[in-house]
């Protein structure tokens, strides 16, 4: 029966995956890429990986299902002129056969995978207990391979950085994207008045069990960001402009504080991002709470886009 | 349970080998965003079919590699905002969103098609 599902759902994100790459229209497109990137979720959890299926779905399908389809609608206009531009049938010949190769070259190494595959669950298992956190995943994210998530959260930040360097001189230091006006009466102001409270919760809960069980800091930021830009495209609220002292604060706070505690680790255990015996759960959960705020509000901005209108 | 593994793991090779065809055929710059994606997506569900074969006491799945692929989603999509702010500014500059060489000037996009 399952391996009815297992068929079944791995076709139609085939079918969904190859829908975006032959559809004429860019919006349509991207349409599917998000409903690809949904069932990709199922997909997560097939691979029994629950905290990856709510990251994907959060921030992969969700996050980026928008973003995309922001720009698609934005692009439209230009639709027609890329079309003259399509490569010719040699192009697409030689482009099919490297797709196909590559393909073949990876179908050939999963069907080689060693037996017994090598892992790791082991020695995370055996070291779990020093963390004191019960969820595998947070373990390695914030103790074992703190450094990985340290500098994940920097690029975030960067990229960050990098939308809002793209902004014209005149716009610097304004607010991010255009500004969004809905019908007040709409069905888009209704849910942007009822589902804050609601997605507020189920983020706060998400990012709280994620010490024990699936979940976590980056998918709690995602669905706060999400809640926080209904709002705004709803009209409901407008967003900071980025020259705002305290917007600034908040997007560092969170790798501020995990690099002071990854520094103290320095002197108290002997290594950057080490913790000291017994500290170490109280530690993982202040950079927990530290970061959950900055990514929600980096994550929200890197949505809104580049500075385009003066603050005032 | 070894069985899920192959299949998505084939179906990741799929994904990768789709993505790259796109990457190099459609003319749009949002299109290759897009089939960058696909590609990321086919790299990730490989590597989370690695990592449920490395599935041990208990756990569905080694979660080293699980734990990766969150901070790998998180920097894709960083990586793919960056690009899309790239396309919309330049066709804010220029009217026109396309990588030709000879772009064509403004008065020649056809912007009032929207």
């Amino acid at each position: 029966m399952i391996e009815t599902f297992n068929a079944g759902l791995a076709l139609l994100v085939l079918a969904l995956a190859i829908w975006t790459v032959v559809a004429r229209d860019t919006f349509a497109a991207v349409v599917g890429f998000v409903a690809y990137g949904m069932l990709l979720t199922l997909v997560w959890v097939q691979l029994h990986g629950v905290d990856v299926a709510l990251t994907e779905g959060a921030i992969g399908g969700g996050l980026t299902g928008a973003m995309l389809i922001a720009a698609a609608a934005r692009l439209r206009c230009t639709e027609g002129a890329a079309r003259a531009e399509r490569p010719g049938v040699a192009t697409r010949l030689a482009a099919a056969l490297v797709a196909a190769c590559v393909t073949a070259a990876l179908a050939v190494a999963v069907l080689a995978l060693p037996e017994p595959a090598p892992t790791l669950a082991n020695e995370t298992a055996a070291n779990m207990a020093a963390t004191g956190v019960g969820n595998p995943i947070t373990g390695v994210l914030l103790a074992f391979r703190a450094m990985d998530t340290l500098l994940e959260a920097i690029v975030v930040l960067f990229a960050m950085i990098g939308v809002w360097s793209l902004a014209p001189d005149r716009a610097w230091g304004g607010r991010p994207g255009p500004l969004h006006r809905a019908d007040p009466d709409g069905i888009l102001a209704y849910l942007a008045r009822v589902l804050p409270p609601i997605g507020i919760i189920v983020a706060v809960y998400i990012f709280w069990i994620g010490a024990d069980l699936p979940g976590g800091k980056f998918q709690g930021a995602s669905i706060l960001a999400a809640m926080w830009l209904l709002a705004v495209m709803a009209g409901l609220t407008d967003a900071p402009p980025v020259s705002r002292t305290w917007l600034r604060v908040a997007l560092v706070a969170g790798p501020v504080v995990f690099i002071a505690i990854g520094a103290a680790g320095v002197a108290t255990a002997g290594a950057f991002l080490a913790y000291p015996d017994g500290l170490a759960k109280p530690l993982i959960k202040v950079i927990e709470w530290a970061l959950l705020p900055s990514l929600a509000v980096t994550l929200a901005l890197i949505l809104a886009g580049a500075p385009e209108r003066p603050a005032r | 349970m070894t069985d899920a593994a192959t299949l998505f793991g084939l179906c990741a090779a799929a994904l990768v080998g789709l993505g790259v065809y796109a990457l190099i055929v459609n003319p749009q710059p949002l299109r290759k965003i897009l089939a960058f994606n696909v590609v990321g997506n086919g790299v990730f569900v490989l590597f989370g079919a690695v990592a449920h074969r490395g599935a041990a006491l208990g756990f569905g799945g080694d979660p080293v590699p699980q734990a990766l692929l969150i901070t790998g989603i998180v920097v894709a999509f960083s990586a793919t905002a960056l690009a899309v702010a790239l396309l919309l500014r330049l066709f804010d500059e220029t009217g026109a969103a396309t990588l030709a060489s000879d772009a064509p000037p403004k008065s020649h996009a056809d912007a009032g098609e929207a």
